[in-house]
């Protein structure tokens, strides 16, 4: 087997079967099965079954039958008793936990409904509005039929006006397709910036050990640099499309058995029901690209510590540039076509997130994402020739080396004057 | 095999690390690298391997330049000890073996047979940072030669053994020797290149200052060592002529002298003085050539 496959596979099985890795993956499928099963989680701390019984003491006598239709179209888990007893007991009756709580209804002086509302503790806002929008229908509706309105009428006065959003960019997207794009987009982004960060960071710490274990030496004196950066960048890249494949299989078919109840939630507004596959083919190269810019950097600025402690320091800067290009991505998320984001989806170390962005929320011609591509595709290049030169003389470097000066040293080092 | 360097300069900028250095070292050779921390030793073996290139001059090996194609030949003992510290010490021989061409079946024999030599088969299945110091050098010391090298370079290898360990592994080295192995090694220690190779080089900043085989060495450096003791007063002796150097001994004096005749005129001086205990002409040592060659430099 060949000195690259060698180091290629060495180094994929030997993350794979650390702990850390191990660990890092379990609990992100926990994380994963917990956010798709979210509903279900929190009906089973919901001790009622999400139902809500509440105590009404209607003084007029007229206003509950009305009252519980009107409730009944807003919120169906609100149980409504028509209290019979005295306030006292009715009082008594939320103290013992037999209701949520307790609503006095009753006219004011012109024979309209105001209500008084008592629990336990007002915090449960939810329960509480919906009785207060109900009994502000009932009062409408009275109010309505002091005055002789009919009740065609008053519906022409309550009609939502009609607004219809066009965008008249061919293709451009509708506004429902919007806003299942940011949903999508939203998601993706993170998984990117995350994975970015995370894997770089294990190709820094990898080269760094190396480094400070000294069996650099040992290393590069069988195998040359260039190829042992190379493998281990790739070899890692593995590593994190096999952890991701772990993470969307799980994800994938969690979120199918649970698709039912998740459909109110979060994803029945950013909707998940039918993923454009050309957005997913984007993300696919836009991560694999991302990774392989911000890996061959990691890799070289590993290669110039001596210590793993002065990791972290030499590769904030890389760091803050994924943090950059991830929150100016997040400003773009409701504001894609802003020009801004159009700049800034050119400039190498952004565009993996941002000409990304762009790509799944609008609709751009084809010749601005493969210009994206063709931008990052050279960057990585250069980056890697440069790298590699860096990687040579620096994993020979020993001492105090924490600044970026010394990228001239490494260099030097591998002059032949 | 010859492993020749021809003119080889190296300069870090404004820095000469090691100039204008020839050597031939031929095949089934030890040789030794001496010098003063600093001197270009490992600067040199670097070039050697390929992992620095020369600023001028040509290193070569059986007349063809040593890179990644020729690795599975050579073996590094590198002078900062260096293993992963959390692999198994079998996972990380084999896969440093297999890095040199080794197939795997073949690395794991070779690894037990070593550690059998060295008295350690229990480590296979040990982590490398569980071991001593001294145990983790003979793993090293595995790691550059478990691939059967046709040239090995040790820089530093009996640098933090106990006499016990270093006694080992001399005898692995000459054993290694005995089969054909050209073997270049640098240490601070005179008596072992002295004990161990028959050619050597003083490095000087950068420039070899001595340079041919032992016995060469100790020749042409001409002055001799003689040790007197005597029962009797040797303080006139500081004044002979042909005497360099003298130091006062418990039971007598050494003497640096610049040739045989000056012995005879010596012992001529002195005898009927007095019971002469010892009267004993010595080769210099490889420790006094070392200081004087390296030391002046110093002062």
């Amino acid at each position: 087997m060949n000195n690259f496959w060698i180091i290629l596979v060495h180094t994929y099985m030997n993350k794979l079967k650390s702990k850390s890795f191990i660990v890092t993956t379990f609990l992100t499928i926990v994380i994963v099965l917990g956010l798709t099963n979210f509903q279900n989680i929190i009906e089973i701390f919901d001790k009622n079954g999400g139902k809500e019984n509440v105590a009404v003491l209607d003084e007029t006598g007229k206003l509950y039958e009305p009252f519980k239709q009107q409730l009944k179209t807003i919120n169906k888990d609100i149980n409504l008793t028509s209290y019979k007893g005295t306030e006292k007991e009715a009082e008594k009756a939320v103290e013992n936990g037999e209701f949520a709580g307790l609503l006095e209804l009753r006219f004011n002086k012109e024979e309209l409904p105001e209500a008084g509302y008592k629990a336990m503790s007002i915090a449960d806002s939810a329960l509480y509005t919906d009785l207060q929008t109900s009994l502000q229908q009932v009062k409408t509706m009275l109010a309505a039929s002091k005055i002789n309105l009919a009740p065609d009428q008053l519906q022409k006065l309550y009609e939502p006006v009609s607004f219809e959003k066009t965008a008249l960019e061919k293709n451009a997207k509708t506004e429902e397709e919007l806003n299942q794009a940011r949903g999508l987009v939203y998601v993706l982004l993170f998984i990117i910036y995350f994975a970015v960060i995370m894997y770089a960071n294990m190709i820094a710490m990898e080269v760094a050990t190396e480094k400070s274990s000294r069996v650099m030496e040992i290393l590069i004196s069988s195998v040359s640099p260039i190829k042992q950066m190379f493998a281990k960048i790739l070899g890692i890249g593995l590593l994190s499309l096999t952890q991701l494949a772990v993470f969307l299989i799980v994800g994938y078919f969690s979120l199918k058995s649970n698709m039912e109840s998740l459909k109110d939630g979060f994803f029945g507004v950013y909707g998940f029901g039918d993923i454009p596959g050309a957005t997913i083919v984007y993300a696919v190269i836009f991560f694999i690209l991302g990774y392989f810019l911000y890996a061959t950097l990691a890799a070289f600025l590993g290669s110039l510590v001596s210590r793993i402690e002065d990791v972290q320091q030499m590769i904030t800067p890389m760091t803050l540039l994924v943090v950059g290009g991830f929150m100016i991505a997040m400003f773009g998320l409701g504001k894609p076509d802003a020009a801004f984001i159009t700049i800034t989806s050119y400039i190498p170390f952004f565009t993996p997130m941002i000409m990304f962005l762009r790509v799944g929320m609008l609709t751009i011609p084809a010749w601005e994402a493969v210009l994206g591509i063709a931008i990052l595709v050279v960057t990585i290049a250069v980056l890697a020739i440069f790298g590699a030169r860096v990687y040579r003389g620096g994993v020979l470097m020993y001492g105090k080396s924490n600044s970026f000066k010394d990228i001239k040293k490494a260099l030097q080092l591998t002059k032949n004057e | 095999m010859v492993l020749k360097l021809e003119r080889v300069t190296k300069r870090f900028g404004e820095f000469t690390a090691v100039s204008d250095l020839s050597l031939t070292i031929p095949e089934k050779e030890m040789f030794g690298f001496l010098g003063a921390n600093g001197a270009g030793k490992t600067t040199t073996f670097r070039m050697i391997l390929g992992l620095l290139d020369a600023s001028s001059g040509k290193i070569t090996w059986d007349d063809k330049p040593l890179d990644y194609s020729t690795s599975h030949l050579v073996g590094y003992l590198p002078e900062e000890r260096g293993l992963y510290p959390k692999l198994k010490v079998r996972d990380q021989i084999v896969y440093l073996a297999r890095l040199r061409g080794m197939p795997k079946g073949e690395a794991l024999r070779e690894l037990r047979r070593w550690l059998e030599k060295f008295k350690i088969p229990e480590y296979e299945n040990k982590r490398v940072e569980e071991l001593s110091k001294g145990n983790q050098q003979k793993i090293q010391f595995i790691a550059a030669v478990i691939h059967k090298p046709r040239l090995l370079i040790l820089d530093e290898p009996f640098s933090g053994l106990d006499p016990v360990n270093v006694e080992q592994l001399k005898e692995a080295v000459l054993g290694l020797k005995e089969n054909g192995t050209t073997i270049v090694f640098s240490s601070h220690q005179m008596h072992h290149v002295e004990e161990m190779c028959e050619h050597l080089c003083i490095l000087q900043k950068g420039s070899p200052v001595v340079h041919g085989s032992l016995k060469e060495i100790k020749r042409a450096y001409g002055k001799k060592n003689l040790i007197i003791h005597a029962d009797f007063s040797l303080e006139s002796l500081k004044e002979f002529p042909g005497v360099v150097k003298t130091k006062l001994t418990m039971e007598g004096l050494e003497l640096q002298i610049e040739g045989e005749q000056v012995a005879e005129g010596i012992l001529k001086e002195i005898a009927g003085k007095g019971l002469l205990r010892k009267f004993a002409l010595e080769e210099p040592s490889l420790n006094d050539i070392f200081i004087e060659k390296v030391g002046n430099a110093y002062e």
